[in-house]
């Protein structure tokens, strides 16, 4: 499904590297955590996988396309594969919540008669089924995501990725979060998170990998959150 | 759907940059009439040096009793000198670059200065004798003169050879200036426009910069994402130079045809509105090409993967 044969993501400008070396398989269907602190590398992982940049070194396959050998061309159609959800929702704030799912799908060049169906299909699997014409900026943290939730995945991707999607969001709220993207994991997708939440990572119990500088330290099956990677690089008490 | 997707967008763009998008369409009027008057002006060019060329001759006159200048000596030319000069026209070199000649008699002078002069007060005290005779060639081709000029010029008897032709090139000097000035300005002009349509077209991407990011990241099109903005500036551009070949056409009809065809009446050729039809189109296209170039450069930058 995602394929990293010895990637290395190097910026100009700076010498170390922000992913070094990287190699893992993630397969259909698995829900996997990427955690690692601030610039361990995992919004580039992340952004690699989209083809929203390239490697320095090494090969992608994603979805069992050579990314490398992607034109510019065909990226547009080799993303509507994937969802993908921020920190920060990124919703339109003058659209209303049915808007903004829908928008997703119009610049794709789906029929009116789909997006009519999709659209009230998926808000009501993410819980939001009566606030359709509500506007982003009427709704709390906790339904925004799930408003860019029901974008990311209207379009029935194979892969979800999600960049501290709890990020902004109180416990509870999270709680609420993580049990809508383990639905959508159950249905098939394979999602991968980033996040720095100890205490979802715990109790989840999924596969883990873990970063420190751009390497994966650790790749465990049913892993918790970290405890190396802080001691380790930071120095931080335990 | 998608058409009217896009074109809800092309809206959208144009009302949230309402002075920009004016100023689009002022600039691109402005410059493209500068262009189309600089065509029309190098087309009259053209029409009146056809038109003037053809109605050239080269002059070759003969001494008079009063002429010191040239191969003269205050003396008439003699009945041989001409006979001279008419066999060196009648000769295989010359010949074939001449169309046809004819003698012009002191009479004939005379009465042709009295009708062009009528009005001058001159015109009472010049008698014939005081005018050349003269032969006055057509050249086949205009532009050969000088054969002409050199071989006859040394003959006795011969005062001056002067091409006609030499009366006019100030005036098509001056002419093709106005014209360079007019591309100078209309170049400039069309810079500003370009650039300004790249800046608009940014200023408007900027501002939508939100669904630009959402667009890329769930996968549309680039082509998708590059229309709405390219349509925007070329439809700023369309309104423009059609403004500007609007103007073109009223300048021609109202302008040369209306007023410099009642003044100058049948004497020379004017562009007439054929040429101005062909101008017009020509700048619409000129007009659509370069907002379109230019927009869709300046949205490239926003769809790089």
């Amino acid at each position: 499904m995602i394929l990293l044969d010895q990637v290395s993501k190097l910026y100009s400008g700076n010498a170390r590297p922000a992913l070094n070396s990287v190699s893992l398989e993630i397969l259909k269907g698995e829900f996997v955590f990427l955690v690692g602190a601030s610039g361990s590398g995992k919004s580039s992982f992340l952004r690699l996988v989209l083809k929203e940049e390239n490697p320095s070194k090494g090969r992608i396959h994603v979805l069992g396309q050579d990314l490398g050998r992607l034109t510019s061309r065909k990226v547009p159609y080799f993303r509507r594969n994937l969802g993908v959800v921020f920190q920060d929702f990124r919703l339109l704030p003058q659209k209303t919540v049915f808007a903004n799912v829908a928008f997703s799908l119009q610049v794709i060049g789906k029929s009116k008669g789909f997006i009519q169906e999709a659209v009230p299909d998926v808000l009501r699997m993410v819980g939001l089924a009566g606030k359709a014409s509500r506007l982003p900026h009427e709704l709390s943290g906790g339904e925004q995501q799930r408003v860019a939730i029901a974008r990311a995945i209207v379009n029935r991707p194979a892969i979800l990725l999600a960049d501290e999607p709890t990020g902004n969001l109180d416990p509870s709220t999270s709680a609420g979060i993580m049990t809508l993207l383990e639905r959508i994991s159950t249905s098939g997708t394979t999602v991968i998170m980033a996040t720095h939440d100890a205490g979802i990572v715990d109790q989840m119990q999924r596969r883990v990998i873990e970063l420190v500088s751009g390497q994966v330290v650790r790749d465990e099956r049913e892993g918790g959150y970290q405890t190396q990677g802080i001691t380790l690089t930071k120095g931080f008490p335990e | 759907m998608r058409f009217g997707l896009i074109m809800s967008e092309v809206g959208n763009g144009l009302r949230r940059n309402v002075s920009m998008v004016v100023s689009v369409i002022l600039v691109t009027f402005i410059s493209l009439t500068f262009v189309g008057a600089a065509i029309l002006l190098q087309s009259q060019i053209g029409e009146m040096k056809g038109y003037w060329y053809d109605r050239a001759q080269v002059a070759v006159y003969f001494c008079t009793e009063s002429s010191e200048i040239g191969n003269c000596d205050l003396a008439e030319a003699t009945e041989e000198q001409k006979a001279l000069v008419e066999a060196q026209l009648a000769s295989p070199a010359l010949a074939s670059l001449i169309d046809r000649y004819e003698f012009e008699t002191h009479e004939q002078a005379f009465q042709r200065y009295q009708e062009q002069f009528s009005d001058n007060e001159f015109a009472d005290f010049v008698t014939p004798e005081f005018l050349n005779e003269a032969y006055w060639v057509n050249l086949k081709d205009p532009t050969q003169s000088d054969a002409l000029v050199e071989s006859l010029s040394t003959l006795a008897g011969v005062e001056e050879v002067k091409d006609q032709r030499k009366y006019l090139d100030p005036i098509f000097s001056a002419l093709n200036a106005a014209s360079f000035t007019a591309i100078s300005i209309a170049g400039l002009m069309l810079i500003a426009a370009v650039l300004l349509i790249a800046t608009t077209i940014r200023l408007s991407a900027f501002s939508r910069r939100r669904e630009l990011g959402i667009m890329r990241l769930v996968g549309a099109s680039n082509r998708f994402i590059q229309t709405p903005f390219i349509l925007e500036g070329v439809i700023a551009a369309l309104i423009g130079s059609t403004l500007a070949a609007g103007a073109v056409l009223a300048i021609v009809r109202y302008f040369v045809q209306g007023y410099l065809g009642s003044t100058l009446e049948t004497t020379t050729a004017v562009v007439g509105m054929s040429d101005a039809l062909i101008v017009a189109p020509v700048l619409i296209a000129l007009g659509v090409v370069l907002a379109a170039a230019s927009a869709g450069v300046a949205i490239n930058r926003y769809l790089k993967v």
